[in-house]
């Protein structure tokens, strides 16, 4: 596996992507969107942004699955894990995540039982271990962790195992890059689209942007040489003055995509509007528990009661993420926020603009 | 000999179950005559001018992984403390804190343990103390180790040596404990095989300093990785450092499971490394004589001090651009996907 990693950050390979890309790029002034936190995280850990003609600007977008969770979710999971004979289980990151007035994290010193899983399945088999116990899983992320939870939540109808259940917060990804661009705050020359997602769903779903908007968009992996090939691809586009969707990644993305993931997912899931931090409510864009797996749907199964939410005055994950500003721009970066202890999602998961431009920005300057 | 199978809180009582415990378990394995009078405290003697002192607490789940344990692990872990910091390590004390139940098997294990342990870095164990708790008041058992070291004579390390050009060294493989760990925990669907590298090290930094001078400052990579140390070293300081990732050396396994997770091998743990900065001329002949143990066969230059870019550890990337390597903040969480 690690040989055939190595290949997509061969250096001599990496110069002569570069070389091409500054030899055909116009110069004039581009912006492009990674909307991946996966993108922003090699374009940091690698130095992508360096070895790029300075005229050529990578901004983050909202797809960093943490990042876009709304803090009343947050306020909602801390509620239920409160409750007696709950497990909150969740991915990793999500347990740093501040809500209103604390974070898993925080609310773990107090005694509450959170697991942190790698798979949704994790969860399904602690609930199998815990009989006497309410399981719930944090469903977050994109169409990439949707269909992994579905399976999870199908296994469990399909062998009885009733004491598991999901939170769902998951979203879907075209209806937020959608209002981005129907916002008008950004101007945007290309897309450089998540992989991951693209596997799910195929590429079609970008279709519009390219149609309606006239923007290349090019579904990227994510190695450097992935990344570095997919901003040549889009440079060659704009040359042309083409705005097509490309795919970069074709080891891993179908042009149609996992179609069983997607009838998997569809299956357990429907479309409901859904709250994004920072961007605020975009009609179909979540995917709640549908109609015929209702006992396995959290949200129903407990009644959850939470206080307003409040956000941390002065935050701007909000702008962060829809491109406008940069992490830089905000007063509280770096003076009290911090990974160690966040005020925004952007500063908790390792893929948060935030996160990555206190990892790897700040004391580069 | 007649004992319990578990640990009760009679064991920890300083009565008749204290007193068999500490001499049929550790009296037993740790005897030498130091610490065989059991009085309060064991009385040293040195003609050194200068000791070194340290204590560290030792707390692992679990308690037994591939390539070591928990007693392994608080012997060699004091040990290197000393041994980095100039010392030829000589005493260790023992406190442990054990839960109520625990298997008299498995502290048996452990003493036996730290015995080989102690062994191997020619410390003697002299003093130590027993507490235990109630069922649920601890996770199994936790030790401390106190250690104190003879200054190995005229030497005289410390941040405040280190010059720009000087090379950064490391005896071998980044974060296999960690990535030991991990596996052990059995948390990840993860399929491979690792040994942590715990060991104790004060026979390389013996030879080092023995037989050179240019060596600057010498630190053992333990919690927070490669990435907190080198940051450690050049924190508020004039100078800074610079590392090529290609040459860090990194086992395939390690680096496979750091990939799906998001973790960075240079934030994970190591029991067995030292990071060595040293007058660049020296910097080959430090190679040969670590690599003189085998353990140490894949010692390498990492990187160098630069006069530029002070206070902080630029990392020069495999694809030739570069970035800032910072100190792990927070515990390290796999990501989402």
């Amino acid at each position: 596996m690690l040989k055939y990693i190595d290949e997509f950050r061969n250096p001599d390979l990496v110069k002569s992507v570069v070389t091409e890309i500054q030899h055909e790029f116009s110069g004039k002034p581009i912006k492009l969107m990674e909307v991946c936190g996966g993108h922003t995280v090699t374009i940091f850990k690698y130095g992508i942004q360096k070895l790029l003609p300075k005229n050529i600007q990578l901004i983050s977008g909202p797809g960093c699955p943490v990042c876009v969770t709304d803090i009343g979710y947050i306020d909602k999971v801390i509620a239920l894990a409160h409750i007696e004979n709950v497990i909150i289980t969740s991915f990793g990151d999500m347990i740093r995540v501040p809500g209103s007035r604390s974070s898993l994290q925080k609310e773990k010193g107090h005694g509450i039982d959170v697991r942190i899983c790698y798979s949704p399945m994790d969860a399904v088999n602690i609930a199998e271990k815990n009989q006497d116990k309410e399981i719930v899983f944090l469903g977050i992320g994109f169409e990439t962790t949707a269909p992994a939870v579905a399976a999870s939540i199908k296994f469990a109808a399909d062998n009885g195992i009733y004491n598991f259940s999901v939170l769902s917060a998951h979203k879907t990804m075209p209806q937020a890059m959608k209002v981005l661009l129907d916002s008008g705050e950004i101007d945007l020359n290309g897309f450089i689209c998540p992989g991951h997602v693209s596997a799910i769903t195929g590429i079609h779903i970008y279709d519009f942007i390219a149609r309606d908007y006239h923007i290349p968009c090019v579904v990227s992996g994510f190695e450097p040489l992935d990344m570095l090939e997919s901003i040549l691809m889009i440079v060659r586009q704009l040359n042309a003055g083409n705005a097509i969707v490309e795919n970069q990644y074709t080891r891993s993305v179908r042009v149609n995509g996992n179609t069983h993931g997607m009838a998997l997912m569809m299956d357990v899931f429907e479309a409901v509007d859904t709250e994004w931090r920072g961007i605020g409510t975009i009609p179909g864009s979540g995917l709640g528990i549908c109609q015929k797996y209702h006992s396995f749907d959290a949200n129903r199964k407990f009644n959850i009661e939470t206080e307003p939410v409040r956000e941390y005055t002065g935050c701007i994950c909000g702008d962060i993420m829809r491109g406008v500003k940069v992490p830089t721009d905000c007063k509280l970066f770096a003076k009290i926020c911090n990974p160690e202890d966040p005020k925004g999602s952007c500063m908790v998961s390792d893929e948060g603009s935030c996160a990555t431009y206190f990892k790897y920005v700040i004391s580069d300057s | 000999m007649n004992r319990q199978d578990r640990i009760t809180l009679a064991h920890g009582s300083g009565g008749l179950q204290s007193h068999r415990l500490i001499r049929e378990l550790f009296l037993e394995y740790f005897g030498n005559e130091l610490l065989n009078p059991l009085e309060d405290g064991a009385i040293l003697q040195t003609n050194a001018n200068k000791l070194v002192f340290t204590t560290d607490s030792h707390v692992v789940k679990p308690l037994f992984f591939p390539g070591g344990d928990i007693g392994k692990l608080a012997i060699s872990g004091t040990v290197n403390d000393l041994a980095v910091c100039g010392a030829i390590p000589r005493w260790i004390s023992c406190g442990m804190i054990i839960e109520e139940g625990f298997a008299i098997a498995d502290l048996e294990k452990i003493v036996i343990s730290m015995r080989q342990t102690a062994d191997l870095a020619d410390v003697q164990i002299v003093t130590g103390d027993t507490k235990v708790v109630e069922k649920g008041n601890a996770d199994g058992i936790y030790i401390n180790t106190a250690g104190i070291g003879t200054l190995i004579e005229g030497v005289d390390l410390g941040v405040h040596q280190i010059r720009p050009g000087d090379a950064v060294i490391i005896n071998g493989f980044i974060g296999d404990h960690g990535a030991a760990i991990i596996r052990a925990r059995e948390e990840f669907p993860v399929f491979f095989e690792i040994d942590s590298d715990c060991r104790p090290l004060n026979k390389e930094t013996i030879a080092l300093l023995s037989k050179l001078d240019g060596i600057r400052i010498m630190r053992d990579p333990t919690r927070g990785g490669v990435a907190t140390t080198l940051n450690e070293f050049v924190s508020g300081q004039t100078f800074g450092l610079q590392i090529d990732e290609n040459k860090l050396p990194i086992r395939p396994v390690v680096q496979g499971l750091c990939e799906p997770l998001g973790f960075d091998p240079l934030n994970l743990a190591n029991e067995g490394k030292i990071l060595i900065i040293i007058d660049p001329n020296e910097a080959q002949s430090a190679l040969e004589i670590l690599k003189s143990f085998p353990e140490d066969i894949n010692s390498r230059i990492i990187g160098q001090v630069t006069g530029e870019a002070a206070g902080k550890v630029t990392l020069k990337t495999s694809i030739g651009s570069s970035r800032i390597i910072d100190m792990l903040s927070g515990e390290m969480l796999p990501r989402i996907c």
